[in-house]
């Protein structure tokens, strides 16, 4: 990746980040934690990956892309803002009443959103049926599923990933979002799922493991997802929970709460020293 | 009535026919395609046969996925696991975004028989009633089953069909015969009393039906096909024509039929109302012959209820 299109990609991700930040603190509630350990994630899905268009949110030929971890619909919304399924103003009405934004992605209610999730372990499964779907048409879209490490500790993603295997569904990329902080604290304590790269070989999926705040990585992962023609492909990304606020990260008591007026103001300004620092750089 | 045939064969014929009629339909199952008769449509279209094996919550969220692009899924298990297990895979990934997957589920109610409890569900009308824009069918008989089938293909919207193990009298059987979704049917006027009866218990109630009249009692009996959305002007008219209603069903008293026929008249027309069915009790391993009759479920059944009623 140049480092034209490496700062596009910052600069958007600052721009989530921000929109996460807004949306939560206006709602005076949501999920900033894991938003923004997937937001670069959700840059780089709307920004390179995904074969869609805001214009046409229903086109038959698009990529589905299914947040399974449908609590960060915050970071799903923030990056459709930015892509253009709607206008940002949106972003300041998540969870209010009659919003297009519900507390968590809402088919048929939010342009861009493909499946209704939140129920963890739900959105997998739903995202095999596409690619079934996808796989007995002919169809050459792909279908993207966000799942947190946290979540993979419901039974029915194991159901739904054995499946994906067993269907040969090479048309599925299973994402992993490992910040490794769920509501009661650390993933490994509360009920262990690791190894999970071993876990996915052993399911059938072709897997690899980045950073998940690179998006060389990114760009990496997703060609090799896409080449392989077998199986499906699981991305496990290694990210930071609350990445891009300071006070955030590593946090698991930012897993569900948003921040107070102070709070948003100081996240915010150092949003904003990134996205200066960036085009500061640019220049 | 001389001949019997369960209603998930009727199911499984169906789906065999639809489905080399029309090629958006796909159908699902979890391991049991012999008992719910699903291995007739894989017989005829293999190639949109899937088995998800022994996980319901999987399938059935798989299912709400699948109709997102373009198909029509046909999910089936037992009724217990279908809807007991996967309920929130149904209330969520199919009732909430209101998607177009039918949920045809076997082995509902007591009459599974052997088996036993665990394996009885008398919980399934409840569970999914309560889900909003849930269409809720259970047939009569093999006649019915087949029109329930088609039925719910040409309806936009998620269905759950109730389907059941045992081969229950076929009595449908006439040139006249049409099924409307939502349309409760009239099989035998009277003026006595109605028995406002869905599934298995139709049969029942028309055999009773027969038996009293011999005793000067004159029963209406109503088939409800469809329990929801309920046909409400059926039943206002029989409570008001008839002014007693026995409702009667394979399934517990607490969230079913009789609950939703007993919530309708209190609002709209208050009338007495007896309701046969499982009193908050599991079933047990015996014959399907058995458990119908221990829970005055068969003709004999059905005739002492109306008795009660009539007489109490």
């Amino acid at each position: 990746m140049n480092d034209k299109s490496r700062r596009e990609l910052e600069l958007a991700a600052c721009e989530v980040r921000r929109g996460i930040i807004e949306a939560t603190h206006a709602a005076k509630s949501g999920h900033p934690g894991g938003s923004l350990s997937a937001a670069d994630m959700f840059t780089y899905l709307y920004l390179r990956e995904l074969r869609v268009d805001p214009a046409e949110p229903e086109a038959p030929w698009r990529d589905r892309f299914v947040l399974s971890k449908g609590h960060t619909a915050p970071g799903l919304y923030a990056v459709l803002a930015l892509r253009g399924f709607f206008p940002r103003e949106a972003l300041l009405t998540l969870r209010h009443t009659g919003s297009i934004l519900q507390g968590h992605p809402s088919l048929g209610i939010t342009p861009g959103v493909d499946m209704s999730t939140g129920s963890l372990g739900q959105g997998i499964s739903a995202a095999v049926g596409m690619a079934l779907g996808g796989k007995l048409s002919g169809a050459d879209w792909r279908v993207y599923a966000l799942l947190g490490d946290g979540e993979i500790q419901e039974g029915e993603v194991w159901e739904a990933f054995m499946s994906a295997a067993h269907f040969g569904l090479s048309n599925l990329c299973v994402i992993i979002d490992s910040n490794r902080l769920q509501i009661d604290g650390e993933v490994a304590k509360v009920m262990s799922p690791y190894p999970i790269d071993a876990k996915m070989r052993a399911f059938g999926f072709g897997v690899c493991t980045i950073d998940g705040h690179s998006f060389d990585d990114m760009e990496r992962a997703f060609a090799e997802a896409r080449a392989c023609s077998d199986r499906p492909f699981c991305i496990i990304m290694n990210t930071v929970k609350g990445k891009g606020v300071s006070f955030m990260e590593n946090n698991a008591s930012w897993h569900g709460k948003a921040t107070n007026d102070e709070q948003t103001a100081a996240a915010l300004a150092e949003i904003a020293a990134k996205r200066a620092e960036l085009e500061e750089v640019a220049q | 009535m001389s001949e019997r045939k369960a209603t998930r064969e009727g199911y499984g014929d169906t789906l065999a026919q639809l489905g080399r009629e029309h090629p958006d339909i796909v159908v699902f199952d979890a391991d049991l395609s012999g008992a719910t008769y699903t291995s007739r449509f894989a017989a005829v279209c293999p190639e949109r046969f899937f088995d998800f094996g022994i996980a319901e919550a999987n399938m059935v969220a798989a299912a709400g996925g699948m109709s997102t692009v373009g198909y029509v899924p046909f999910v089936s298990s037992f009724a217990m696991f279908a809807t007991g297990r996967a309920y929130e895979q149904v209330r969520n990934t199919v009732g909430y975004p209101h998607l177009n997957v039918k949920v045809c589920a076997s082995h509902a109610g007591i009459s599974v028989g052997e088996d036993g409890a665990s394996h009885q569900c008398c919980e399934d009308i409840a569970l999914m009633r309560s889900i909003p824009g849930m269409t809720v069918i259970c047939p009569s008989d093999y006649i019915e089953a087949c029109a329930a089938v088609r039925a719910a293909y040409e309806y936009r919207g998620p269905v759950y069909m109730r389907l059941g193990r045992y081969a229950v009298p076929v009595i449908n059987d006439r040139p006249d015969y049409s099924f409307e979704l939502g349309k409760g049917i009239q099989m035998r006027d009277g003026s006595d009393v109605t028995v406002v009866a869905t599934g298995l218990l139709v049969a029942s109630a028309l055999e009773a039906a027969e038996t009293l009249a011999t005793e000067g009692i004159s029963v209406r009996v109503i088939n409800i096909h469809t329990i929801k959305p309920l046909d409400e002007e059926i039943i206002l008219r029989a409570a008001r024509e008839t002014g007693k209603i026995l409702t009667a069903e394979e399934h517990s008293v607490i969230g079913g039929l009789g609950e939703a026929v007993c919530s309708l008249l209190s609002e709209k027309l208050p009338t007495t109302v007896h309701r046969l069915g499982v009193q908050d009790v599991y079933g047990h391993s015996a014959s399907a012959a058995v458990l119908l009759h221990e829970f005055g479920m068969d003709g004999e059944g059905v005739a002492a209820a109306v008795r009660r009623l009539v007489n109490g």
